[in-house]
């Protein structure tokens, strides 16, 4: 069943100097439970894209659906760039923000804040401030911050693009398996395209201004069920990312030219 | 090898005796310097290399100030003084965070008021003195309202650009979770501008001070601002001079107040 689906979104951002067209007529559907990947350059409008899903940005043409009905903005969770904790609420208080915004902090979410934190390894830090962690855990937190709230639907905009490489190879296994394992419809933001193939089902590859979807990668099946480490690994990636390779690097020569 | 631990150990404390001699090499030249320049005073003023009628001398304030305190008169100018300072300084830092509050939620007011705000800024507050007395009364009401009136323009301007800076990401974390306005100024804009906001009320703490004081001049009734201008239409040296030090010591206690506040309101 599709689960969110675009269709035809169009945005313009205007200044004193004239408009530029962010993103013009993208449309495509998610399944539920699916993992997608945006891919592309800088200036292709993928942050936009995710503000319009979250509902931050109203698009100016076209619609957003989910599961048929119009977005409403409470079910989605939203992963930034850097993990955006607050620095004066301890991590439990981060952690708890969600509900505490929507009004119904109970002893059953404080519970399930604790063992979101232990699933996540950060039991032990549940009282100390952001300033106290490393990037990597600091990222964690912000994850179960968004895990909190339940969301159907989760974007994540270049959740590991601040880690150093090794933290954000095991944040990718953790996120990975979190999402699975909380069946949730997700949608990756990324230049990395090894992360891209890694960790989703479909791949998007854009291009820049406007921005637009130019071709669609499916990820065989059989590299979906390995983690995102292990995928990495495997023969047939290496393949996959030749072919996408290949595909931005053609987009970059058409878009000079 | 096996001496490598107790060396480890005494190397850390020689370090920290290298640090608790330099504390105490910085508190005696604060002595050192504070001891130099009132015995500099007393003996210049003594043997006449400056003028006694206009520089007074430490003891002449220090007689003075005894015979003031036993008498009881002086502990009134310092009540009434202390008291409009910091009730001007609550005023006008209270009132320029709350206008700055509004102007954030009314994004429109503030750049339609922002021309009217600058030119506020600039004008030199202590010139309405004489307005502000006529209207209010020469007493209370108009010394406290100058010393608030000083610091209630650079407050709002100075934490409403605190509010803007807040970085956008907090608020668009705040907006996935469905809060509203209020909500994201309570989370995140307002406590994310509290370090400029504590920093306001440093420089807030001294405006008052000149707001009050200037007040008491003109209104001339009772206060250390008093007490100086009458010693000065008196030709009185040695009591301007004491209220100036009188002044001085309040003025650092209210700062260091600030700087402990501040200590306790932000952590990380």
């Amino acid at each position: 069943m599709t689960f969110l689906s675009l269709n035809h979104i169009t945005h313009q951002y205007f200044s004193k100097q004239g408009f530029t067209k962010a993103i013009e007529d993208v449309s495509l559907s998610i399944e539920e439970g699916q993992f997608v990947s945006f891919l592309g350059p800088s200036g292709c409008g993928k942050t936009t894209l995710l503000s319009i899903i979250a509902g931050l940005l109203t698009p100016t043409e076209g619609t957003v659906t989910i599961q048929q009905q119009p977005r409403s903005q409470t079910n989605i969770g939203y992963m930034l760039q850097q993990d955006y904790l607050f620095p004066w609420k301890t991590i439990q208080e981060n952690v708890l923000l969600g509900p505490h915004i929507q009004g119904n902090i109970t002893e059953m979410k404080k519970e399930k804040a604790i063992q979101i934190l232990e699933e996540i390894g950060l039991e032990s830090v549940v009282k100390s401030y952001p300033s106290q962690l490393s990037g990597g855990m600091r990222q964690r937190a912000a994850l179960a911050r968004t895990l909190m709230t339940d969301p159907k639907l989760l974007l994540l905009d270049e959740p590991f693009s601040a880690l150093d490489y090794q933290t954000k190879l095991k944040l990718e296994n953790l996120v990975s398996q979190m999402l699975k394992q909380y069946r949730k419809t997700s949608l990756l933001v990324t230049h990395d395209i090894g992360e891209a193939i890694a960790m989703s089902d479909t791949v998007y590859v854009l291009k820049a201004r406007p921005g637009r979807i130019a071709k669609t990668f499916q990820v065989p099946g059989h590299l979906r069920t390995l983690t995102p480490f292990e995928t990495r690994q495997h023969a047939d990636f290496n393949d996959l990312f030749q072919t996408i390779w290949k595909e931005l690097d053609q987009l970059e020569t058409e878009s000079i030219n | 090898m096996k001496q490598s631990p107790s060396t480890d150990e005494t190397r850390f404390q020689q370090h920290l005796k290298k640090l608790q001699k330099e504390k105490r090499s910085i508190m005696i030249w604060q002595l050192i310097i504070f001891a130099s320049f009132f015995s500099l005073w007393e003996m210049s003023s003594r043997l006449r290399w400056i003028d006694p009628l206009l520089f007074s001398s430490p003891t002449k304030i220090s007689d003075l100030l005894l015979a003031k305190a036993t008498d009881g008169s002086i502990f009134m100018h310092i009540r009434v003084t202390l008291l409009e300072t910091v009730a001007g300084f609550l005023l006008g830092t209270v009132l320029g965070i709350l206008l700055a509050a509004t102007l954030w939620w009314f994004p429109k007011l503030s750049k339609i008021i922002d021309p009217y705000l600058v030119i506020l800024n600039a004008m030199p507050k202590v010139a309405l003195g004489p307005i502000i007395i006529v209207a209010l009364g020469p007493g209370y009401f108009s010394i406290i309202a100058m010393g608030a009136i000083i610091s209630v323009i650079i407050t709002t301007i100075v934490v409403y650009s605190a509010f803007q800076g807040v970085d956008r990401n907090y608020v668009k974390v705040l907006r996935s979770f469905g809060a509203n306005r209020f909500q994201i100024f309570k989370e995140a804009i307002l406590p994310a501008s509290f370090p400029t906001i504590i920093s306001t009320f440093k420089v807030n703490v001294g405006l008052s001070w000149v707001g009050v004081i200037v007040g008491e001049f003109l209104v001339s009734q009772k206060g250390l601002g008093y007490l100086i201008i009458y010693g000065f239409q008196v030709f009185d040296f040695t009591l301007v001079l004491a209220s100036l030090m009188i002044i001085a010591i309040f003025a650092a206690i209210m700062y260091q107040l600030v700087e402990r506040l501040e200590r306790k309101l932000i952590r990380g």
